[in-house]
């Protein structure tokens, strides 16, 4: 276990270093970084200076080991676009997105899990039909698509909703703030939160659906029934408890990927957290913020699947064994 | 001779069409058997020639500014009250008729699905034989490469590219460039799974008979891959490339609509509903409401034939 942990650990490492030189790549070779800094009338001589201040005439590779350690204390320098430190710019905007993201997976797990035990155990039932079709097309719409939609349906016709921002925040420690506590941020919160949590929803709600079907064919499940347990029992107590290994998995791993769909969301709902920077970043050909997410939400990956992964290995015996004998 | 001699036992045989083939297997019966999926694919057809055939069909030339009038800007849609009957779906704020606009950004939206489609399955497949056929290190390298970005969404990757091309390229030629731009980006997202699914076919493959001879005839290794090892694995990219169209349809539409892929002045689908949507509120709707079916009906319609494709092509599950 130990031999495991330590190769998963060691491959994880190398997979940021990889991302760490390919920012570093960005930084250093899109664009020259002096020209970004300065204006059209500084000397030759100037630039000069800053491109030895900055360490830009030294060796590519002490270049690149600063670049990391640097990346590693999350020192990403100035943004081209704000002249601001890049921390601070990502810290300032980084609770609205962790708030956004976090709800966004709550109501996917809460909604998709029963959805999907329903479809499997009734899966003839009319509701059954109803949410398979809106799975299809919650699997099948572009995520901005169903956000226009709603901001029609409930800001623009009915009027309930606010169709951009975070509403008022409370603060919290020196720099966290918060929508939850506010009763314009709750509200602010609902359509974003819908909308990002849509796709991850009948992702896990197919899944387990699936699962579901799988594990009531299994022999367990007929001596269970044979011992004559309740159905409640056989369906929640021994056939979905099978079903969220796969499910903790998927979970786990797609909420790298709500981070990063929340780019789009944010930017239907004008949500002010780090996706909207890095997509302004774009626009501007802003390097450091581009290069700082791209390790940021690459190091959130690498640390899920990690984590995804140790899960696994703890839950699962079968598979405790099969990696002693093959290792990976 | 060597060609002939070395024909792989279960590649095409030219003595049967096309049609013959399609009446003999049962895909034809699987896809009559389902409403839906022949639904679908009426839905697909009729988009897809819709945009083939844009500049003939179109009422008007959205993109030529002296059929354009800014006095009939805004027109909602001749069918409500208001409509001017010259356009059909109502004009966008540069009085640009909105069905034309659309059925010009469908085919730009398609055009650069396909290409993407097909660049990506081009370096997937490329890469996914060199892979599979060479074994060793450089197998390792491309797969872990592979393995790399497969923990990264798609629409990230694309964003990212798009991003590095944006700060190369000097911003005139931003919007010159923005299809190649777009491209390039979908396709070097989406190679990884074909050049998953390559190997494994490789892996089978090349232990073959047929590649044995191929090698004892003296073939070089280029030729072995692409005459002989490529028809042999080329089953299982169709039904990925299906799949990817919508996909990739979708990361287009998405890169349009937050700004960084094609500007208005070459709009697809993504731009018009991204211009629309500045107008949801003063409630010209039919600006945003047009281009976002048109976007879900075909999203919809190539999802389900996907759907279908693997379904019937899948062995296991007959």
């Amino acid at each position: 276990m130990i031999a495991f942990i330590l190769r998963r650990l060691l491959a994880s490492i190398g997979v940021l270093i990889a991302v760490g030189l390919i920012a570093f790549a960005m930084f250093r070779y899109v664009g020259d970084p002096v020209n970004q800094m300065v204006g059209i009338e500084t000397s030759v001589q100037e630039r000069e200076q800053l491109r030895h201040q900055l360490g830009l005439d030294q060796p590519t590779i002490i270049q690149a080991a600063r670049f990391l350690i640097n990346a590693a204390r999350f020192d990403f320098g100035v943004s081209y676009q704000f002249k601001q430190p890049v921390a601070d710019l990502i810290g300032a905007r980084m609770p609205a997105t962790l708030e956004l993201a976090l709800v966004a997976s709550i109501l996917s797990l809460a909604a998709g899990v029963p959805m999907g035990v329903f479809t499997a155990l009734h899966r003839d039932s009319a509701l059954a039909r109803l949410f398979q079709a809106l799975s299809l097309i919650g699997i099948s719409l572009p995520t901005f698509l169903i956000g226009i939609l709603l901001i029609y349906l409930f800001a623009v016709v009915l009027r309930w909703l606010p169709s951009f921002g975070r509403g008022d925040v409370v603060h919290i420690g020196s720099w966290w703030t918060t929508g939850l506590l506010t009763a314009s941020g709750l509200k602010s919160l609902i359509m974003p939160s819908i909308t990002l949590a849509l796709f991850q929803m009948t992702l896990i709600m197919r899944l387990v659906r699936a699962e579901m079907l799988e594990v009531m064919r299994s022999e367990y499940i007929r001596f269970a029934r044979a011992r004559g347990l309740s159905e409640r029992a056989i369906h929640f107590h021994h056939a979905l408890k099978n079903t969220l290994v796969p499910v903790i998995t998927v979970v786990g791993l797609q909420l790298g990927s709500i981070l990063a769909f929340s780019i789009i969301t944010e930017t239907v709902f004008a949500w002010p957290g780090m996706g909207q920077l890095f997509l302004q970043s774009i626009q501007n050909a802003d390097i450091p913020i581009m290069a700082a997410y791209l390790l940021l939400i690459a190091s959130l990956f690498v640390v899920i699947n990690l984590i995804v992964d140790l899960i696994y290995a703890a839950v699962d015996p079968r598979l405790r064994i099969q990696l002693h004998r093959a290792p990976v | 001779m060597s060609e002939i001699a070395a024909e792989p036992e279960g590649a095409s045989r030219p003595d049967r069409t096309f049609i013959a083939r399609l009446k003999d297997s049962d895909l034809l019966a699987s896809f009559l058997s389902s409403k839906v999926t022949v639904a679908a694919g009426a839905v697909t057809i009729i988009l897809f020639l819709a945009a083939l055939l844009a500049p003939w069909i179109a009422p008007t030339d959205p993109f030529n500014p002296a059929t354009n009038f800014l006095s009939d800007s805004l027109d909602p849609p001749s069918f409500i009250a208001g409509g001017d009957p010259r356009f059909l779906l109502g004009t966008d704020d540069q009085g640009r008729d909105m069905l034309s606009a659309i059925l010009y950004g469908l085919r730009v939206s398609l055009a650069i699905g396909f290409c993407g489609v097909a660049l990506g399955a081009a370096i997937g497949v490329g890469l996914g034989l060199i892979s599979g056929y060479a074994g060793g290190w450089t197998d390792s390298i491309i797969m872990r490469i592979a393995d790399v970005q497969l923990t990264f969404p798609a629409i990230l990757i694309a964003l990212l590219l798009d991003g590095v091309a944006h700060a190369m390229l000097k911003a005139q030629s931003r919007d010159e460039s923005a299809f190649a731009v777009l491209v390039v980006s979908i396709g070097l997202s989406f190679w990884v799974q074909y050049a998953r699914t390559v190997r494994a076919s490789t892996m089978v493959e090349k232990n073959r008979d047929y590649v044995l001879a191929a090698r004892l005839i003296g073939l070089t290794h280029a030729r072995i891959l692409i005459s002989h090892v490529l028809p042999n694995v080329m089953g299982p990219v169709m039904v990925i490339a299906t799949i990817n169209l919508a996909l990739a349809i979708i990361t287009e539409a998405t890169l349009s609509f937050l700004g960084v892929g094609l500007p208005p002045t070459e709009p697809s689908l993504g731009t018009l509903i991204r211009i629309g949507q500045n107008y949801l509120f003063s409630g010209e709707w039919w600006i945003v409401a047009f281009p976002s079916l048109t976007l879900a009906a075909l999203v919809l319609a190539v999802n389900l034939l996907g759907d279908w494709l693997r379904d019937a092509l899948n062995p296991r599950l007959k």
